[in-house]
């Protein structure tokens, strides 16, 4: 269970942010990309989220997740195919394995949405 | 008063932090000619028994290895790696399920890093949270023992992944747990094809002459290079 650090590194990289903003700005959506190979779970960072943001200026935002799936280079194929799981690290065209992973570990905070009042 | 809504892109590592202080340290080992390993398993497998054989042979052959051990509150495997008679640090992570870079970096004042030939990294026992930090490590060991199932990499893929070699522990076990290890080989080659494994027993030694070979043969860190370079 680290995805409470996880939300709290979360929370103090938007809220550096948010100091260099207007002080009317307020962000209303966290936006994180998380690969099947980041070892996150997303049920584990929604529910640390609401913790992690109490008596922030981040409080009240809502976390929005995009998961992305594990994408290898198959030699055979000459091109990157999707996988549909992380158990097997084969073409699911061609079956060839591949260790050349070319998106599934990102763990990244992607967009805010902010809402400007003035 | 008017209410306008913007999406803002910031593309930010989560852990960039921890990040860059990684990549800190494997420079730094780098600079020192010391090869960092970072031992991943589930509580149990024998972490601490491998490496206890492994810092005693290494010192045998006259090399100079260091570990530094995490651990949620005790400093039982320290003192059990300091027999060895190789310098030990214990990382009490005070609950926190695994080590990151700053704290590695904070455990290693005062040592004179050019002085060692390996640094061990002894990781929480953990197949999950450790598999997302970095330590600044060259090579990840993830280590899986026969009493565990042969489906474990199966079901910590992440984990599995992420490492670069892998190391099956208590294999004078094998029989008596009725380990299948064919289908342990599989599953580890399916989530990381063509994976170096290692069929070791801390107990009996078998296994540990083509270790200690792999581990020779790691320096000088060419692998560090290449991810330098990246």
């Amino acid at each position: 269970m680290h995805e409470l650090s996880i939300v709290e590194s979360v929370v103090t990289s938007v809220a550096e942010w948010l100091e260099d903003q207007p002080s009317t700005a307020r962000v209303k959506t966290v936006t994180l990309r998380i690969g099947a190979l980041s070892g996150v779970v997303e049920d584990a960072l929604q529910f640390g989220y609401e913790i992690a943001t109490e008596g922030t200026p981040l409080a009240g935002s809502l976390l929005c997740v995009h998961r992305q799936p594990v994408v290898i280079f198959c030699q055979i194929c000459a091109e990157p195919v999707e996988l549909p799981g992380v158990h097997s690290f084969q073409c699911p065209r061609c079956g060839t394995p591949s260790g050349d992973i070319r998106k599934g570990r990102e763990l990244e905070i992607e967009s805010l949405e902010v809402e400007d009042n003035e | 008063m008017s209410q306008t809504t913007r999406i803002v892109e910031l593309r930010k590592g989560v852990l960039k932090k921890n990040d860059e202080l990684a990549a800190a340290l494997r420079l730094r080992f780098h600079d020192s000619g010391l090869v960092a390993l970072n031992l991943v398993s589930s509580p149990g497998t024998g972490k601490t028994a491998f490496l206890e054989r492994t810092l005693r042979e290494l010192r045998l052959a006259g090399e100079h290895p260091a570990a530094l051990v995490g651990d949620l509150e005790t400093d039982n495997d320290a003192k059990r790696l300091a027999s060895s008679g190789a310098p030990v640090r214990q990382i009490n992570t005070h609950g926190l399920c695994h080590l990151e870079a700053e704290m590695i970096g904070r455990h290693l004042e005062g040592w004179a890093l050019t002085e060692f030939d390996y640094l061990f990294i002894e990781n929480v026992g953990n197949l999950v949270c450790p598999s997302s930090y970095d330590l600044g490590e060259e090579i990840r060991v993830a280590l899986l023992s026969v009493t565990e199932g042969e489906d474990k990499p199966l079901k910590y893929p992440a984990m599995f992944h992420s490492a670069d070699v892998a190391v099956i522990t208590k294999m004078d076990l094998a029989i008596p747990c009725e380990f299948n290890l064919e289908a342990a080989r599989r599953n580890i080659l399916a989530v990381r094809p063509e994976m170096r494994i290692f069929e070791t027993s801390a107990k009996t030694g078998a296994g540990f002459e083509e270790w200690l070979a792999f581990l020779a043969a790691a320096r000088p860190p060419v692998d560090a290079f290449a991810r330098h370079e990246e």
